[in-house]
């Protein structure tokens, strides 16, 4: 039975939904173990139990959480070390990645990074990664021990399958040496209404919202339906509106029940996502914009008439 | 204050890649240097600028990639270090992080700057392999970078805001877009790259060796699509096809 360790993400406390996501495909890979560092890591550990964990491994020290990814790092190659575990898995996600990186370039192994499944085959592993552009998809063979694969966020469905994790205290202190990247403060600068993540509706707006100055349009619609409101990487990129407003490879994965591309030409690095959403809806002046060829509903015109005039027509569905 | 800037050279991101019969990307395309790293040179000058030193480019691909690098250098650059070698085709995250980093130590810099996320590879794995293999800190996802005495300070861009994060140099600090709009060459920036040096080596100038690579590529298949549905012309119904699915879906 091959050995599957899960690195479960910890964000001041909170365990990342990304990490339970993988824990369901993991359980299908082998006996699977799971390492959690920093503040909530013991509760955590139950949650990972319910979810597959045989043994988590925990350290609630707040260097884990002040500093960047050198701490984890040691921690999990001293973790290899001793469990030599045949796959480890994290998720596709900034601060993930960056621990990833360290330790696959300090076990000297090389890793599979942006994965949206794996599977175990002929005793290793094979990653599907989306290739040239989005619209291939290639199987690739882990070639090292042990084989380190990074999975996009929402790649599969969390779900609890019963059971409590043994809780082992991983012992090896953190070395003052990797106390280097000092975290100093958090600044939180949206308050956002209803979080895009979990929202039921996401309108996101691109490029094609022509300035800031529209996306006001955007919260009226998102008001009216309840929703959240997203954005395309253009338009983070130009400082219209926060980072935490993408959506798409570099920014949040979303998979609501409606979401409205309004002004986007669908790029792969955005589509990828937001395309698991239930339905798709686009509005776009393109009729050949690629956002068109996947929306279960494209609408042809220009934004700023057809958004202000959808809010209007929600509204009176609602109260009339 | 000595910066290293590393730059990749990419497909020109306006034209269509095309893929090759062994499923590689064809490489014969228009290449430029990378949207992210012009960025990262731009923020490496800008600390020059301000703070005196050195700005060296270093990458690693074929002979034309001297073409990104000379790119740089007519932004202000001061030179470049090119690591060419026909081993090196193909190479995966892990080996051209060794490369660099190889290249990179012979340069004993202070601050190393890359892009989050390159246009082409686009997964951000080089940056935080570099930093191990350097044995640097890592200050990510910066959209501001300062420099305090021995101490480098950058904000972090998070999911809801940022974060202050610091390090002692040399440091290793990967930059987002909104980190600076690079500059045009000026016509007499490009002249003065043209008798710029851009060193040239090889792997084993660099006392590496070609590594196994992390994985093998196997089947490459076409990616599910979702199937397009019905696109409609606003003629002034539009908004009410979009409320009928709106409530079909049960969210209105
Ligand atoms: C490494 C990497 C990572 C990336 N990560 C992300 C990511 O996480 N998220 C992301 O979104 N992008 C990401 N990108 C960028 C992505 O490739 C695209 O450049 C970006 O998504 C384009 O944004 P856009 O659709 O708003 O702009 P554009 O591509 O410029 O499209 C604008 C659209 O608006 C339409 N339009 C214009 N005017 C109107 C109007 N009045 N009414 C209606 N429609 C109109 C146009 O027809 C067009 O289709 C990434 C890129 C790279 C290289
Ligand atoms: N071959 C290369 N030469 C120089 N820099 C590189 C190379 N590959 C990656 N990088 C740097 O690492 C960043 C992230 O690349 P990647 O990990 O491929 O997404 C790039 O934007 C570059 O700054």
């Amino acid at each position: 039975m091959a050995s599957i360790l899960v690195y479960a993400e910890l964000s001041e406390g909170k365990l990342a939904s990304t990490s339970l996501e993988l824990m369901a495909r993991a359980r299908e890979l082998g006996d699977v173990y799971a390492v959690a560092l920093g503040a909530g890591a013991k509760n955590a550990a139950s949650t990972l139990g319910k979810h597959g964990a045989k043994v988590v491994h925990v350290n609630e020290d707040a260097a884990y959480d002040d500093y960047i990814a050198e701490p984890a790092t040691d921690a999990l190659a001293a973790l290899y070390e001793k469990e030599k575990p045949d796959a480890i898995l994290f998720g596709f996600t900034p601060d993930s990645r960056e621990v990833a990186g360290r330790l696959a370039a300090r076990l000297g192994v090389g890793l599979i990074a942006n994965a949206g499944d794996i599977s175990a085959e002929d005793g290793g592993f094979v990653a599907k990664v989306p290739y040239f552009g989005g619209s291939k998809l290639a199987s690739m063979k882990a070639n090292a021990r042990p084989a380190i694969v990074l999975i996009r966020p929402k790649s599969f469905e969390a779900s609890e399958s019963g059971g409590t994790a043994e809780v082992k205290q991983l012992e090896t202190p953190v070395a003052e040496a990797s106390k280097r990247a000092h975290i100093a403060e958090r600044v939180v600068e949206a308050s956002e209404k209803v979080k895009l993540e979990d929202a039921r509706v996401v309108i996101s707006g691109g490029r094609g919202m022509g300035g800031p100055q529209n996306f006001p349009l955007l919260e009226d619609l998102a008001g009216a339906l309840g929703g959240a409101v997203g954005a395309s990487r253009a338009v983070v990129d130009a400082g219209w509106v926060p980072y935490s407003m993408q959506v798409g490879q570099t920014g949040k994965s979303v998979r609501p029940g409606v979401y409205i591309a309004v002004g986007i030409s669908g790029a792969m690095q955005h589509t990828v996502g937001m395309k698991t959403s239930k339905i798709i809806i686009a509005i776009n002046k393109d009729a050949e914009a690629p956002i068109m060829k996947m929306a279960d509903l494209g609408v042809v015109g220009d934004a700023l008439k057809i958004v202000p005039a959808l809010t209007a027509a929600v509204k009176k569905k609602k109260h009339g | 204050m000595k910066i290293v800037v590393t730059v990749k050279q990419v497909p020109d991101p306006n034209s269509n890649l095309t893929l090759e019969g062994d499923n590689t990307i064809s490489r014969d395309k228009e290449a430029v240097l990378d949207p992210g790293d012009e960025c990262g040179v731009e923020e490496g000058l800008q600390l020059k600028e301000a703070h005196g030193g050195e700005v060296v480019l270093v990458s690693m691909g074929p002979e034309r990639a001297k073409d990104a690098i000379r790119k740089g250098l007519s932004m202000g650059a001061d030179r470049g270090v090119l690591v060419a070698d026909p081993q090196l085709a193909g190479a995966d995250a892990l080996l051209t992080a060794r490369v660099l980093a190889a290249a990179i130590k012979q340069e004993s810099p202070d601050l190393v700057i890359c892009a989050t996320e390159s246009y082409d590879g686009s997964t951000g794995m080089v940056p935080p392999m570099l930093a191990e293999l350097l044995g640097f800190p890592q200050l990510t996802f910066a959209k501001k970078v300062e420099v305090d005495g021995p101490t480098i300070k950058i904000h972090r861009q998070t999911a809801d805001g940022y974060q202050i994060v610091e390090a002692p140099a040399p440091v290793l600090v990967t930059v987002t877009a909104a980190i600076a709009e690079p500059r045009y060459a000026s016509l007499k920036g490009i002249m003065a790259a043209r008798s710029k040096e851009i060193k040239q080596v090889a792997l084993g100038d660099l006392g590496v060796e070609r590594s196994e690579p992390a994985e093998t590529i196997g089947a490459v298949v076409d990616a599910e699509t979702r199937k397009a549905g019905e696109v409609i012309e606003d003629d002034g119904t539009a908004v009410d096809k979009i409320v009928q699915v709106l409530a079909a879906a049960k969210v209105l």
